[in-house]
């Protein structure tokens, strides 16, 4: 590993300003990627600034039809809360699988979405649950904020402050786990608003995507049933040594309808 | 032979006496020592699996903060240090040498792997010499790669080795061919299989690590380092790479994180430090980064074999017949030409009585890591093929396969037993553990657990593998004709200390298999005292007089016995001692419960009282014996020791996923005594996760350019406490009849015999869908698309 500047900001602006004078600095979350890819060599940045003490950056609330969840708040923090268990149980129960007790109480929402790893977890979740990224700046919508494999709407500098999740009727998340690395082969995350049915897939592709003819089914009926034999094209999904694109087509076929059967409890 | 009784601690599950200072973080690993003044080494290694060097350019390194020195491939043949050598040697054939390839630990040409030594950086920190090693700039010339086997042998394919060409180390044979032919042109079945052996990789929790240091003023040499076996590192060492006297090395292998057969070997890394402190003054350390040891560690397995099992129409086995294509990697390491060799083509009768048996194999060199001995060497790839083709048979001929196997083992009252393939089995019962292991799995009830697993959408299999390995290496003599260049015995003193305590030298090396429990409980038991007044040494050069180390469950069988001889001498001497102070003659002086006894009276020494007078011997035999009380003993087996025994796995197939979850895993094992079953039993358990990783997790890949896709637990599939269900364990016991304790050895079974079971299962669970065969490791995603290539043919 190079040497590097550590500096822990203060705030919110504090650090933006860091970022926007220093090109090569990073923020740093839980350190859960950065760190080993800096370990590994794939990532030498000048300075690392901690967001860990920006106390606005951390926490969950209900407001109206949204549960926000700041950007620095632990995969394990998510998984406990009563208010995202009462509101949306999928969330919590997507967040309480993620990689283990070490990685989940260090991990966080920001680090992984802005992150956009195309076999994580939350990423499903922010498509799938139609949520809003609040940045610095601005709000980007779910739609518009993962681009491809580690590539987000982001821009340089921009940081995260948290993410708006809109809470559905009923919502199941399931996950088909790499073997060995245990990140999402294929997660696919089912939400069902009344009417209008979001289904967000991550593992399968360059980042995550939503499957208009699943959607389309199950708006008309949610239930397992309904999407039962709807082929998912593997075209542009991944091939790699745990799975070709063909399994993993056939996955997103098998978790949506497992992730139906978990919404409907 | 007399065998060792029990007074009471052999046989007892005593709490593991090591384990204190490892839980609490007391152990004493290499990485966990310093020496004065103590620099590091980085290595620099090749991120090409087949290139000429053209140059390498140092300057930038040399410059960087903290470098002491940067050393080439050139600067070490300059030195003339000698390569690695091998330390077996395998005939063709036609009678001819294998290919033998020189294994510098630095390459000056050409290298042939990806993570091949190029150059060392040495810098006063770990940090600065690992950012220096980046700076090393080598302009290589590449070259085409071959990764595979079977592609290394094909006309054309790039050579990794001039002096060996075809790629081709070895081919040799081991039985009788014309026999087999015979056999097969007399027989009503003739069953076939095609069969891979996936490659693995180690991944001992603690990753390589060595010392080297060297002191001008005595001459003195020193390497401390993660190793099996201390001493044949240092003979290794001082006659064939550096020719420095044995004196004057001293190498130590502390406290060891696993090895698995990875650490058996040197390394070239241990050859670079000594190297290096000897040129420079100052001791060197290396560690292994996780990522070094996917790169660097020796792996194991890697055959292609093609298999064919001759049957009568009572189903009796008449012939098998092997043809094996065995990767070696891009170099020759310590014992590679044995493992798919000797300690494979000599298993191949398995528990059966098969009468004429020839097996063919080629070892070849790809630009990969070197191949070598893992956890079972040999034997798990023995009995992977005659397990896969015995349960091929059964289906085929639909019989049971529990009854075929039933019909062809060697009878229980046949032994000793000469197979085909070399070897004599001194005794076992396979009977008797198949029948434990099936009742154990209740395979009676299956056919119901299937039929409910269906209900809820699941298929359900079962599958068995009645293994057998070869342990307790090894009878010198037949270990020699068969090609080795070491002896196989192993040593022992047992030093009794003046006020009675025991200190036992060992040449076996413990690195979790809980040596300082199970050989104390058989000193402390065979002299009467507590287990607390035995210390147990090991690891290092400067205290242990000699010793082969640690592999081929071999530490209590041949270790062991050394020991037991030694004690022997000493319960002797002290008879001799305690006769003079009894004024009784030795015949008549009996040891029992630590003390000696004349005969029939109640006139007695105890062991600690006769230690003293052995230590202050004022009233002394002097006449016949000198003061003291340590004895020492060599050890040569007799034979090999043959561990046996029946696993049974039973599983649960999600045919929408193809994931495959073991419900239930048996396993009844014949090691013959057992002195600790709580460590018997947990060697069990590890083998069998490691075999269970084999069978369905864990595949070292490259691709086509040499490059390890696998080379960190993202993608090599690490067997997980949550991939396995818990065991259920037994042991049968037929006593080995050539060791004094009666034990055959533990600690490979587990990974031996428990992939055929898991593959057998599997096909079983497959088998109404038509699936014939699913290679290692059985995946979600390999087995799901057996499942949809099979449905793809119904359909068809
Ligand atoms: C062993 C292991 C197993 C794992 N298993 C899983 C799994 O099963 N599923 C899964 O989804 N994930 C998994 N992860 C990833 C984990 O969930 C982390 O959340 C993820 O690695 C991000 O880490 P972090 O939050 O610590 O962010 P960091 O590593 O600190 O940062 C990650 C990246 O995001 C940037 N960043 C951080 N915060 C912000 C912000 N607020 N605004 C903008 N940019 C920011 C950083 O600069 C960096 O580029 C695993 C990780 C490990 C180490």
């Amino acid at each position: 590993m190079h040497t590097f500047v550590y500096q822990r900001a203060t705030s919110l602006a504090d650090a933006v300003a860091v970022l926007k004078a220093k090109p090569d600095a990073r923020p740093l979350a839980g350190g859960m990627t950065l760190l080993p890819t800096m370990k590994l060599g794939l990532a030498a940045p000048s300075d690392l600034i901690d967001l860990s003490a920006i106390g606005d950056l951390r926490g969950i609330r209900r407001n109206g039809d949204r549960v926000v969840i700041g950007a620095m708040t632990r995969h394990a923090e998510v998984a406990a809360s009563a208010e995202v268990r009462a509101a949306i149980p999928a969330l919590a129960s997507l967040a309480d699988g993620i990689g283990d007790a070490q990685v989940r109480n260090r991990g966080t929402l920001g680090g992984s979405v802005a992150n956009s790893d195309p076999a994580a977890d939350y990423p499903a979740a922010v498509l799938g649950l139609d949520a809003n990224v609040l940045t610095d700046r601005r709000t980007i919508a779910a739609d518009q904020f993962f681009l491809g494999m580690f590539a987000t709407a982001l821009d340089a500098g921009e940081l995260i402050r948290a993410v708006e999740f809109r809470v559905p009727k009923r919502a199941g998340y399931a996950k088909f786990p790499n073997p060995a690395s245990r990140y999402a082969m294929v997660g696919v995350l089912v939400a069902d608003y009344g009417g209008s049915v979001r289904v967000a897939v991550t593992g399968a592709g360059a980042c995550a995507f939503r499957v208009p003819t699943l959607e389309a089914a199950l708006g008309k009926q949610f239930s397992a049933a309904a999407i039962e034999g709807i082929e998912v094209s593997a075209s542009e999904l991944n091939t790699d040594l745990h799975g070709s694109a063909e399994y993993r087509a056939h996955l997103v076929g098998v978790m949506a309808r497992r992730a139906v059967a978990a919404a409907l409890g | 032979m007399v065998e060792v009784k029990s007074n009471g601690l052999i046989g007892q599950a005593v709490k593991r006496t090591e384990d204190l200072r490892f839980i609490t973080g007391r152990g004493q690993y290499t990485d966990d020592m310093s020496r004065r003044q103590m620099v590091y080494a980085a290595m620099v290694r090749s991120p090409l699996a087949h290139a000429r060097i053209r140059s390498v350019d140092t300057s930038a390194a040399r410059a960087a903060p903290g470098v002491i020195a940067v050393y080439t491939g050139a600067d070490m043949a300059a030195d003339k240090i000698g390569g690695l050598p091998c330390g077996w040697a395998v005939k063709n054939k036609d009678g001819s040498a294998q290919a033998e390839p020189a294994h510098p630990a630095m390459q000056v040409e050409r290298v042939r792997h990806v993570g091949d030594h190029v150059a060392v950086v040495i810098a006063e920190t770990q940090a600065e010499a690992r950012a220096a090693a980046e700076l090393v700039n080598v302009d290589y010339e590449e070259l085409p790669v071959v990764v595979d086997a079977r592609a290394a042998l094909a006309p054309g394919a790039p050579q990794v080795h001039a002096e060996a060409p075809n790629n081709l180390c070895f081919d040799w044979e081991l039985g009788d061919a014309s026999a087999v032919a015979a056999a097969f042109s007399k027989a009503a079945h003739i069953v076939k299989l095609d069969l891979r052996n996936n490659r693995l990789i180690p991944n001992a929790m603690e990753p390589r690590s060595c010392i080297g240091d060297f002191d001008s003023s005595t001459s003195e040499n020193t390497l401390i380092t993660a190793s099996q076996n201390p001493h044949v590192i240092r003979l290794l060492l001082a006659a064939f790479v550096f020719g420095i006297p044995e004196h004057k090395f001293r190498v130590v292998a502390p406290d060891v994180g696993g090895g698995f057969g990875s650490k058996i070997y040197p390394y070239p890394e241990d050859v670079i430090v000594l190297w290096v402190a000897r040129k420079i003054g100052r001791p060197v350390k290396w560690t292994a980064t996780r990522s070094e040891a996917f790169l660097s560690d020796a792996q194991g397995r890697d055959h292609y074999s093609h298999v064919e099992l001759a049957l009568d129409k009572d189903a009796n086995f008449l012939g098998l017949k092997v043809d094996t294509i065995a990767n070696l990697g891009g170099y020759l390491s310590t014992f590679a030409p044995a493992v798919p060799t000797y300690l494979y083509g000599t298993l191949l009768a398995g528990c059966y009585r098969t009468p004429a048996i020839y097996v063919n194999v080629k070892g070849v060199f790809t630009h990969t890591a070197p191949v070598d001995a893992y956890r079972g060497a040999g034997r798990p790839e023995a009995t992977f093929v005659v397990e896969r083709i015995v349960e091929q048979a059964a289906r085929q001929l639909k019989i049971d396969p529990a009854e075929l196997r039933r019909r062809n083992f060697i009878p229980t009252d046949g032994f000793p037993y000469q197979t085909p393939v070399a070897l004599t089995y001194d005794t076992g019962n396979y009977h008797a553990t198949l029948a434990s292991g099936l009742k154990l799995a209740d395979y009676a009830g299956f056919a119901a657990r299937k039929a409910e697993a269906a209900k809820r959408g699941k298929l359900r299999g079962i599958g068995i593998s009645t293994y057998i390995e070869a342990c307790g290496i090894a009878p010198s003599a037949v270990a020699g004709a068969l090609g080795a260049r070491a002896g196989l015995f192993e040593a022992a003193t047992i030093r009794v200390n003046p006020t009675g305590s025991v200190t036992v030298l060992t040449g076996s090396h413990s690195h979790g298999q809980g040596h300082e429990t199970t050989f104390a409980q058989v000193v402390a038991d065979m002299l009467g005292i507590p287990m607390e007044s035995v210390e147990i040494v090991h690891g290092d050069t400067g205290k242990i007089p000699f010793g082969m180390g640690t592999y081929g469950s071999r530490s209590l069988a041949v270790g062991g016995a050394a020991i037991v001889n030694a004690t022997r001498k000493v319960i002797d001497k002290g008879r001799r001692i305690a006769a003079h102070l009894l004024e009784a003659s030795a015949e008549d002086i009996e040891f029992t419960g630590g003390r000696y006894v004349v005969k029939g009276t109640d006139r007695a020494k105890a062991f600690g009282e006769v230690a003293f007078t052995a230590y202050v011997p004022h009233n002394f035999p002097h006449e016949t014996e000198e003061p003291g009380l340590e004895e020492s003993a060599f050890y040569d087996p007799k034979n090999f020791t043959y561990p046996a025994g029946c696993h049974v796995c039973e599983l649960e197939i999600d045919p929408d996923t193809g994931v495959v979850e073991i419900v239930k895993f048996s396993a009844s094992d014949d090691f013959g005594r057992i002195v600790n079953p709580m460590i018997v039993e947990g060697q069990v358990h590890g083998g069998l996760v490691q075999g269970i990783g084999q069978a369905l997790l864990e595949n070292c890949v490259y691709d086509e350019s040499g490059q390890l896709l696998t080379g960190s637990y993202l993608d090599y599939c690490m067997p997980r406490a949550d991939d396995v269900p818990s065991f259920q364990v037994m042991t049968e016991c037929t006593p080995c009849t050539h060791n004094a304790l009666g034990v055959k050895g533990c600690g490979e079974a587990g990974a031996i015999g428990s992939p055929p079971a898991v593959i057998n299962a599997i096909l079983d669970a497959l088998s109404g869908l038509g699936v014939t065969d699913v290679p290692m490791p059985a995946t979600p995603h390999v087995v799901w698309s057996a499942i949809r290539a099979a449905k793809g043919r119904q359909v068809a």
